[in-house]
């Protein structure tokens, strides 16, 4: 065992009844981001979900500070934040109500980051506050999932596909966001296509534990 | 555990039920036709109803198989659910339609049988009233496999349908049945038999027994036909069946 | 740590209510259904009121059941199109607890009103004044039960072809015990049996046996659901 904050070790996913997977072993610690790379239809979502604790592997253990996931249940997912391809928003609620029954759902005592309106500032969603989050585009919709991260204070960041959908500046905004996130002691696996420098970032390529036959 | 998983693996079992099937059939055909047999012409006809009692002989066993396979359906899928394991989802869908057959049997024969004590092929008995409950949760355990594609999803989601629908059926049961006293409190059950005879009870158990075999050979047919199902992207079952050498 | 369990479950509940409020039509639904399901019998029967008066217990209690199942497609249907439910797994507290919160809030929504709304149908459907306050009474213990026996198969069903007429396959069967003993209970008290106190105080014992399994089996198949 080393002595990295999250590691997972001979990690095997199937969809269907086709292995995606099989052997996989990495490890991330406090101040790395993670970016997960390979082709479509590989599997990076399912090892993702995986490694966030929403789906079981079909083998291999996950560790976070050296005890099993699976052990550790919700203590474990008291500590990561994980944006998927669905943002996760009620549309019918505003912007601001998102946010702050978010706090109150997933946040525990003394665990709450930012606030409601300070997170809305940073993903520069301040004048949209009060709007049914319906209303709101699919990249202003994208930026709010990304605010919820900035109210709960989570040491690992899992983040699936975060730029879709983003214009420029809010693709430069996210890298800062994650930067300052990793400066602080977090943790972050990013899955994304697109290429952004930060420091401590690696790159993994997903295709090296994927069997050739399909 | 290791020597659970050693067996379980399917390319195991589907060698190990291959080699069984056979004498478990031979088996089911002696009970049977040995069953038959004495319930048909040894056993005397009853004083009351004559000859008519000896569906008896049919509806009984799929009567107790039909909850029995239920038991055990919701054992293995509550096993393939906990640990993991293939073979025991596998075991538990095909049980599904087995048990829905012996369900459906039973309430076949029991209408059957009906007509001549009642007058009438159905009657809203308490023992056809949970028989015909116990069948929509057949239908259902199978509706939900087959709607979910992913094999895996499809053995878990319908592991616990098993596992809630096991919790309920005493509830249901023990409902229908006083539902039933409570309005039909003088009507001739097919439950309470006032007195069974020892040349009744022997063909009885007999054919229980050759149900029991019938579910078990058809368990291991089944089994085995869905494993190479299952499988049929690996080599062995490649190799099995020519595809590689 | 518990206040923290607590404050998530009224923040669900309020979350639900909220969303639920603002989408009314789906509310309506369940309970126009209901109203239009029951009014239809006297139409098929007749208007004679000796026998609306004999088939009004079930006639009643079978709506209620149709009723909810009809609803139990909006518990989770909506969180799950929209990842919400995918987060919710990602609660720092137990998914049970979540899910009970959820099913209350949809009590409140459905069975409630379904309850509150019966008196009057039971006018309609020629249901003795004495029998009414028992008809009431084993809507509010019965349609909870219904709600959290419902919530497992509306959660396995996610995402699954023909999802909503599947959770009635499913589900309907599993309501056999409370469909009998809520309408014998009315038809108890409507003078055609023994006293309701029976039947209303084993409603009470399913609703606690379905309090105790159903928010842990429904939330098992959430998990299995979003895997």
């Amino acid at each position: 065992m080393s002595g990295a904050l999250f590691t997972a070790h001979g990690l095997s996913c199937a969809r269907g009844d086709r292995t995606l997977f099989a052997g996989l072993s990495l490890e991330l610690d406090a101040g790395e981001v993670l970016q997960v790379r390979g082709p479509n239809g590989l599997g990076k979502t399912t090892l993702l979900r995986a490694l966030c604790g929403l789906s079981r592997p079909m083998r291999g253990e996950i560790r976070w500070r050296g005890e099993k996931v699976s052990d550790l249940a919700e203590d474990f997912t008291a500590e990561v934040a994980y944006v998927g391809h669905l943002n996760g928003i009620q549309g019918d609620l505003t912007a601001a109500e998102n946010l702050r029954l978010a706090r109150s759902i997933f946040a525990r005592r003394g665990h709450a980051g930012a606030g409601v309106d300070e997170a809305l500032d940073r993903v520069g969603l301040r004048a949209q506050r009060d709007r049914p989050s319906r209303h709101l585009s699919q990249g202003q919709k994208r930026r709010l999932a990304l605010a919820r991260l900035l109210i709960l204070r989570r040491p690992l960041w899992v983040l699936d596909e975060p730029f879709t959908g983003l214009d420029v500046a809010s693709v430069a905004n996210l890298s800062s966001l994650i930067g300052e996130h990793v400066a602080g002691g977090g943790l972050a696996l990013v899955v994304s296509h697109q290429a952004f420098d930060l420091p401590g970032i690696r790159g993994f390529e997903l295709a090296r534990y994927c069997r050739t036959r399909r | 555990m290791k020597l659970i998983h050693k067996y379980a693996a399917p390319k195991r079992f589907y060698e190990l039920a291959g080699t069984l099937t056979p004498g478990l059939a031979i088996i089911t055909v002696v009970l049977f036709v040995s069953g038959l047999y004495l319930g048909l012409y040894w056993a005397p006809p009853d004083y009351q109803q004559g000859n008519a009692y000896r569906i008896m002989f049919v509806h009984v066993p799929n009567a107790w198989m039909s909850m029995m396979a239920y038991v055990a359906m919701a054992g293995f899928a509550a096993a393939g659910y906990i640990w993991n394991v293939r073979l025991a989802d596998i075991l538990a869908k095909v049980t599904a339609p087995l048990g829905a057959s012996f369900t459906l049997t039973a309430l076949v024969t029991g209408s059957l049988w009906g007509k001549p004590m009642w007058g009438t092929y159905w009657v809203w008995d308490a023992r056809l009233t949970s028989e015909l409950i116990l069948l929509f949760l057949y239908v259902g355990y199978m509706a939900l496999q087959a709607s979910i594609d992913d094999p895996r999803r499809a053995a878990h989601a319908s592991a616990i349908l098993a596992i809630v629908g096991v919790v309920n059926i005493p509830i249901i049961h023990y409902s229908v049945y006083w539902w039933h006293t409570l309005h039909q409190p003088a009507s001739l059950t097919l439950t309470n038999q006032p007195k069974i005879y020892i040349t009744m009870l022997i063909p009885l158990i007999i054919m229980s027994l050759g149900f029991m075999f019938f579910y078990l050979t058809m368990l291991c047919v089944r089994a085995r036909s869905e494993i190479l199902w299952r499988e049929r992207h690996a080599d062995w079952v490649r190799k099995l069946v020519g595809l590689e050498t | 740590m518990t206040g923290g369990v607590l404050g998530a479950m009224r923040a669900v509940f309020v979350r639900e209510l909220l969303v639920f409020w603002r989408r009314s039509t789906e509310v309506m639904t369940a309970l126009v259904f209901f109203l239009i399901v029951t009014t239809l019998f006297p139409l098929a029967i007749g208007p004679e009121r000796r026998e609306l008066m004999l088939v009004a217990p079930g006639v009643l209690w079978v709506a209620a059941l149709l009723a909810t199942t009809l609803s139990l497609n909006h518990l989770f249907a909506s969180d799950y199109q929209d990842g919400s439910l995918e987060q919710m797994l990602m609660s720092p507290y137990p998914l049970s607890a979540m899910v009970l919160a959820k099913i209350a809030a949809h009590w409140v929504l459905t069975g409630l009103p379904l309850a509150l709304l019966s008196p009057l149908l039971a006018v309609q459907m020629a249901l003795p004044t004495k029998a009414i306050g028992t008809l009431v009474g084993s809507l509010l213990l019965g349609t909870p039960t219904l709600t959290l026996i419902g919530a497992v198969p509306a959660a396995l069903t996610l995402g699954v072809r023909g999802g909503g007429v599947l959770v009635s396959l499913l589900v309907l069967p599993l309501y056999t015990p409370v469909l009998i003993f809520g309408a014998e209970a009315v038809a108890a008290s409507a003078g055609q049996g023994f006293a309701s106190v029976a039947h209303l105080s084993l409603l009470g014992a399913f609703l606690a046996l379905a309090l105790s399994f159903a928010p842990w089996a429904s939330s098992a198949a959430l998990r299995v659901s979003l895997d």
